[in-house]
């Protein structure tokens, strides 16, 4: 699970206005095009001015290449406030059979998956709701491969979007120092930096996981606690998107 | 497209008023909720904001305060907060903030007024949960407070512990140790001038700590030696706000409780903290405990605060008027031995008195400093004035420094006639009951009302005793005190409608004390003092007078409801006034009442009226028409 751990270096912030005037330039599907012409924030724009979308999938295993997306869950929000009333969800019809292991993770049937729409008919709306916003996740790998790979199947081109990643943000203040290299380098046990154990550094409730929107509204509750602990939120975004 | 949360909607639904909704339309709610997260410390609501959402604490604690800035309320998980602003022209009027790291559930405005609108239980909850107002009937708010409810012997675990008087402070230290108790009863042998196996005394932690190591004693110290005597016990089948009352009014830890005469355990104060959120408890050992007067004039507000509180959590008035006198007689007590580092020692015995509202513990905000001394027949008033008049002095600006004002009647111990020997005051009352003019009727309304406070408290009871013996045995006193008693009667027009002042700053409003509760209270001390009752609180007198069978069936019955009736509404009305900084007073308004209080109200001042009749009919002419057997 490689793309489980956090960079060990902190990666450079891309220019995204940049590259998605690039893209909107050589995206061939419409929708993708319509997508990248929304465009994104200035890169100095403060955090707290920035529509956020809380974005978690539900997949049929953790293998890009072999599993596929099963559930979407979108909750927009703001540092303030999160519009729970205004969050989408889908369970689509995943490209790759269903695993029963996985059944047992996300809950979700193969009955419940036979009455679902294909993740192409639900990619119009999908993208109209991720146009304009700054995505946050929980671990951005999964998140990023999975789509990407996704339209790579279905329409031959990839996608790209800024994400600020949660666990990304827990890690740059929990494994840090000298205490979690000893740790590190020992092998025992570094403090946790999933979703539940990372809410409950900053006494959010425990949510029961495994469902995309539960999920994404999680993350974008502790985003907020983040960034209300640690961070100034009049900070420009380019500092926490990736 | 609503999306459903059921992380939300379960959540919701474990917490009143959600739980009596029915479960899809929880569902829904949670589709329209929005989240939001508040460090510790961070403001959620600001006093005047504009606001169109009502706040569900998911996690964490919020407090909320008054405008003044004082604590109005602390919130835990399941709390709603900012209906009452809602419901009033959408401007914050309660300031919030986040205690704890909270996370929180934001109600939108439409869908609350439409839970409101369609589902009474929801309605009334968030209405009353908040706003505190002249609501709810006498039945339903006695059965909705735990402690109101919970009798002493659902608190009571074990057996006491106890041991012979004649064994050792050692042995009984290692007995409790053994047992594992902070309190250890005191046994009778046949030694003893009690009964064999009764309950002698008690001894505490506290006691071993300060009235045997401190006091450097040996080992072999015989345990009756350190225990405390006169024990003040309480029966099983009481209710624990009685436990609660008698621990804050004597200053005690432990208690023991007693059935049929037998000691059946002893429950701590620790027993009872969690049967009050906010508790009076501590705002008395804050009371006993403040090194100055600026101290305990601090103190004020969390008296505020528990009175606002205990009514908002539908204590009933006796408990309300109980505590809030034990806060009075706290007061007092302390400011008593402030006096007394500063002025020294009195120099011959004395004893402070409560008069009036607090000695009949049904003292509310607002209510006047009434107080007189008693000083032994020794008094020299060439020798000993200076002192005691120094001593007045400072109790009675203390007091008004810590909210209690000066008497408008001048019944304080500053004033000379009020600050006298023994023997005078047992003059002053022999006139008073001999010789009823109107003058003696004035002063019997608060001075027949009385309580001892610090000092010689048996001086007091034996007062108290005379009173009644005297009372009893002098038809042409009591028949002089019926007429002075219905002098003023219940504001109900000729067509049971209310009579309200027609201008003036309280246009349309009506004085519930002047014209309630003071003349009920007044009618209860004629036919207590008619029946021999020591009694000084309106309930128990209730009780005495019902015990002696002078009315007609039923009729103190009814006479208890009016009063609890009339005192719950104006409860409600003070707290209601000093949660919005208003000027504390006894003036209510009907048209703001709900129809079912102001049906309930009117039947209240009816029986009141009838009893007043009932009273002038059996004392007119100037006799008592009692037949004593």
């Amino acid at each position: 699970m490689l793309y489980l751990r956090p960079d060990r270096k902190q990666p450079q912030s891309k220019d995204w206005p940049a590259l998605f005037a690039q893209q909107a330039a050589t995206a061939r599907h419409p929708l993708l095009q319509t997508y990248y012409r929304a465009g994104v924030v200035k890169p100095d724009t403060p955090l707290a001015e920035v529509p956020l979308l809380a974005l978690d999938i539900e997949t049929t295993g953790l293998n890009p290449r072999q599993d596929a997306i099963v559930s979407i869950g979108l909750v927009p929000f703001t540092l303030t406030r999160i519009r729970v009333s205004h969050s989408r969800y889908w369970v689509v019809r995943p490209q790759r059979p269903l695993k029963t292991r996985s059944i047992v993770v996300h809950g979700i049937t193969h009955s419940e998956i036979a009455s679902s729409p294909d993740l192409a008919a639900v990619l119009p709306d999908l993208l109209r709701a991720l146009a304009g916003q700054v995505v946050v996740v929980h671990c951005r790998q999964i998140e990023r491969q999975f789509f990407a790979l996704a339209l790579q199947r279905l329409w031959q081109e990839g996608i790209v979007f800024p994400v600020i990643d949660t666990m990304e943000l827990e890690a740059q203040h929990v494994r840090t120092g000298i205490r979690d290299r000893i740790a590190h380098l020992f092998g025992r046990n570094r403090r946790s930096i999933r979703l539940a154990a990372s809410r409950a550094r900053y006494q959010l409730p425990a949510y029961r996981p495994h469902h995309a929107l539960t999920d994404a509204l999680a993350t974008a509750e502790l985003l907020q606690a983040q960034i209300a602990h640690r961070y100034d939120p009049q900070r420009p975004v380019a500092e926490f998107w990736r | 497209m609503d999306v459903e949360l059921l992380e939300i909607a379960e959540h919701l639904r474990r917490f009143e008023p959600f739980d009596s909704l029915p479960e899809d339309l929880v569902r829904h709610i949670a589709t329209q909720v929005d989240v939001a997260y508040y460090k510790a410390g961070s403001t959620i609501l600001t006093f005047g904001d504009a606001i169109h959402e009502v706040y569900f604490v998911r996690s964490g604690a919020v407090e909320v305060f008054r405008r003044n800035g004082l604590l109005y309320n602390r919130l835990e998980e399941g709390a709603l907060f900012g209906q009452m602003s809602l419901l009033m022209h959408n401007k914050v009027r309660f300031p919030a903030q986040a205690l704890e790291d909270t996370l929180l559930y934001i109600i939108p405005e439409e869908t609350f007024h439409q839970l409101c609108d369609e589902h009474e239980a929801f309605a009334d909850y968030v209405e009353l949960g908040d706003r505190a107002r002249l609501r709810q009937a006498v039945s339903r708010a006695q059965q909705s407070n735990e402690l109101m409810r919970t009798r002493i012997s659902d608190l009571i675990g074990r057996e006491p512990v106890s041991i012979d008087s004649s064994a050792s402070v050692f042995a009984a230290a290692g007995k409790m140790t053994e047992e594992g108790v902070s309190s250890l009863l005191i046994t009778a042998i046949a030694a003893d001038p009690l009964p064999t196996g009764s309950v002698m005394g008690i001894i505490t932690d506290r006691d071993l700590r300060t009235r045997f190591i401190a006091a450097g004693l040996p080992l072999d110290t015989p345990v009756a030696q350190i225990m405390s005597q006169d024990l003040i016990t309480v029966e099983a089948q009481h209710l624990v706000f009685e436990a609660m009352l008698l621990m804050l009014r004597y200053n005690l830890h432990h208690l023991p409780v007693m059935r049929s005469g037998r000691a059946v355990g002893v429950i701590a104060l620790s027993d009872l903290i969690r049967y009050e959120s906010q508790n009076s408890l501590f705002v008395v050992a804050g009371i006993l405990r403040a090194q100055s007067v600026d101290e305990l004039t601090g103190l004020k507000e969390q008296v505020d605060a528990s009175f606002i509180r205990m009514v908002n959590e539908d204590a009933n008035s006796h408990m309300v008027g109980s505590a809030m006198s034990v806060f009075g007689r706290s007061v007092k007590q302390r400011l008593m031995e402030l006096a007394q580092d500063e002025l020294g020692k009195p120099p011959v015995p004395c004893c402070f008195l409560a008069l009036g509202s607090m000695a009949r513990d049904e003292l509310l905000p607002g209510g006047d400093q009434d107080h007189a001394l008693i000083l032994d027949d020794s008094y020299d008033p060439a020798r000993h004035d200076t002192y005691f008049k120094s001593l007045a002095t400072f109790l009675a600006d203390g007091l008004d420094a810590c909210g209690y004002p000066y008497c408008k009647g001048g019944i304080m111990a500053t004033n000379d006639q009020w600050r006298q020997p023994r023997s005078v005051w047992k003059d002053y009352f022999d006139r008073w009951i001999s010789k009823p003019t109107n003058e003696a009727m004035l002063h019997s309304a608060i001075f027949f009302d009385l309580d001892g406070v610090w000092g010689q408290l048996e001086w007091v009871d034996e007062l108290k005793e005379f009173i009644a013996r005297r009372a009893q045995g002098s038809p042409r006193f009591l028949a002089a005190l019926a007429r002075h008693a219905t002098r003023r009667t219940p504001p109900l027009g000729f067509f049971k409608d209310f009579v309200v002042e027609q201008d003036g700053k309280h246009k349309d409003s009506l004085d519930i004390k002047r014209r309630g509760t003071a003349p009920l209270a007044a009618l209860i001390r004629v036919h207590a003092l008619a029946v021999g009752s020591t009694a000084q609180n309106s309930f128990e007198r209730l009780d005495d007078i019902a015990a002696a069978q002078v009315l007609p069936t039923g009729r103190t019955h009814a006479l208890r409801d009016a009063m609890e009736f009339m005192s719950m509404i104006r409860l409600r009305h003070q707290a209601y006034n000093l949660q919005n900084g208003l000027e504390v007073d006894n003036k209510i308004n009907p048209e703001e009442l709900t129809p079912f209080d102001r049906r309930n109200l009117k039947d209240a001042f009816q029986a009141l009226s009838n009893a007043q009749k009932f009273l002038k009919f059996r004392y007119q002419g100037g006799t008592a028409t009692i037949k004593r057997t």
